[in-house]
């Protein structure tokens, strides 16, 4: 009798919520640059406001601290290290345990990224709530607002999930691919809008953003909470996230194809 | 003396080393200028909204970025690699070779590894600074020259003697690489003047770990936005940080137990 898929995924959930508790130290060293960031940038903006006496854009200093706030945790929870990950599996020959498994590796990357949110929760909470409580953010979302910021995070998660590893595929063909992940990652700093909000950039990388993936992996749920969209601008949303989650999708299984056809095991 | 024709040498090294990977000098090229060009960004999409940002105009800003990408280039040619070598050897034990050596065992470990296409970080952030200074206009006298070449050499032995004693402390705790990933989340909010920052935060970057000395304090001493104290400060904290990495240096070296314990 075969098992369902479901017992599978609780099976390696655990598996590697167990792997991530041993590194329990590197899993809260790993989020002060996740925390120190959007205050950072929620510091000088902070700044930016006060020098314009209260206000930059549409934002007053309670409302930049609720922006920094939410993009710290929506950030957090889609955020993906696999790219990095790859090249090492490629080059040390890793990939050979992974090929041999009956089950399409992205499977076992993201139970290991929730089982890194779920265990790094109890920390990021205590320390958002304490941030909170230091820098008084405003946040007064309608009912409909929040209800519809989970699907968009969870929505936002695939669609970055997808893109990153399909980029990380990358490892396969090019040997050094950190060149690469900093180009990409400067570009969703600026683009997701965890640099700034968009609304303070010029408005041709607005409409860069709006037509790029970036904007919906972070951005969008984040101004969703603050009460920022209207009920129509939040459907378009959604409806992109599910576009890009579908081209990321066949971009990640075309890119797999190739790349694991390719792969001729290193040290077996 | 005999650090310095040690550094030449170990540069040598890492200079041939290097050369046999072309393609990194490539892979060094589109990361500085990404860094570079996500810095000028940033400093850009601020200014667009305001003239000045606690005090500091947009081409100060621009110098700052230019110590900051500088001081990085620093740590990130000789330094940084050497302690994570460091590191590596006290774990693995093969900091056995280094101690039979007949040179002092702190500047052979401080030198021991040399990424020479950080230079490129070293080139830019100069050229990035003269550039904001000539924008400015103003003519930087002597004071403030000689201040900065101080505070940027004062800088630079706070943030070695800092590594030193975070590498230091691997003699004890054997798993410690993840601790320099502190260094560089860290090292990221001195893009800005810390005086931007809420009182906690500046303690944190100025005490925890100095990056505060390293990039806005130079900075300060070149645009003359630096009080007398901070300078004077600096020079002492760096001969006491000096001294004290080298101490502590030494009672780690003590608990080292080597390769087939």
């Amino acid at each position: 009798m075969s098992r369902g898929f479901g017992d599978i995924y609780l099976t390696l959930f655990g598996l590697e919520l167990s792997v991530m508790f041993q590194y329990r130290a590197a899993v809260v060293i790993w989020l002060l640059g996740l925390v120190l960031q959007p205050v950072v940038y929620m510091v000088v903006w902070l700044r930016v406001a006060e020098a314009k006496g209260g206000k930059v854009g549409d934002f007053d200093a309670g409302s930049i601290v609720a922006y920094f706030l939410v993009m710290m945790l929506v950030n957090h929870a889609t955020f993906t290290w696999h790219m990095f990950e790859m090249g090492w599996r490629v080059r040390s020959g890793f990939y050979n345990a992974i090929l041999v498994q009956p089950l399409h590796p992205w499977h076992r990357d993201v139970l290991a990224n929730v089982a890194y949110k779920v265990l790094a929760l109890g920390v990021i909470l205590p320390v958002a709530a304490l941030l909170a409580w230091y820098f008084e953010p405003t946040l007064q979302p309608p009912l409909w607002a929040v209800a519809a910021f989970v699907p968009a995070v969870i929505l936002a998660f695939f669609t970055r999930f997808l893109f990153e590893w399909a980029l990380g595929l990358l490892a396969f063909w090019i040997t050094d691919t950190s060149g690469l992940n900093n180009l990409y990652m400067a570009f969703i700093l600026i683009f997701s809008g965890r640099l700034a909000p968009l609304d303070l950039l010029p408005p041709i990388l607005q409409t860069i953003a709006a037509w790029s993936p970036f904007e919906w992996m972070v951005a969008f749920p984040v101004e969703l909470l603050l009460g920022r969209l209207t009920p129509e601008q939040t459907m378009h949303g959604l409806a992109m996230q599910v576009l890009w989650i579908a081209i990321g999708f066949a971009v990640m299984q075309l890119t797999w194809v190739r790349a694991s056809s390719r792969y001729s095991a290193v040290g077996a | 003396m005999n650090a310095l024709r040690l550094l030449l040498l170990f540069f040598r090294l890492g200079a041939m080393n290097e050369v046999q990977y072309r393609a990194n000098f490539w892979i060094q090229l589109v990361r500085t200028a990404m860094n570079l060009g996500f810095s000028l960004f940033a400093v850009f999409i601020v200014y667009e909204q305001t003239t000045h940002l606690n005090g500091w105009t947009m081409p100060e800003l621009v110098v700052l970025m230019g110590v900051w990408t500088l001081m990085g280039g620093l740590v990130g040619v000789v330094v940084q690699p050497s302690m994570e070598k460091l590191i590596e050897d006290v774990r693995e034990g093969t900091l056995d070779f280094c101690l039979t050596k007949p040179e002092d065992a702190q500047i052979l470990v401080s030198l021991s590894q040399v990424k020479v296409w950080r230079l490129l970080d070293v080139l830019v952030g100069p050229i990035v600074i003269a550039l904001a200074l000539a924008h400015m206009g103003k003519a930087t006298g002597w004071q403030e020259s000689i201040a900065f070449a101080v505070t940027l050499l004062s800088g630079s032995i706070i943030l070695y003697s800092f590594w030193l004693m975070l590498s230091t402390v691997s003699f004890w705790f054997i798993r410690i690489d993840n601790i320099l990933m502190i260094f560089h989340s860290m090292y990221d909010a001195a893009r800005w003047p810390i005086s931007i920052y809420p009182g906690w935060m500046q303690a944190m970057l100025t005490f925890l770990v100095p990056v505060a000395f390293a990039v806005t304090v130079p900075a300060g001493a070149l645009v003359g936005r630096l009080p007398l104290h901070w300078l004077v400060g600096t020079i002492v904290l760096a001969a006491l940080l000096l001294a004290l990495s080298r101490w502590f240096w030494k009672v780690g070296l003590r608990h080292y137990s080597g390769a087939s314990a």
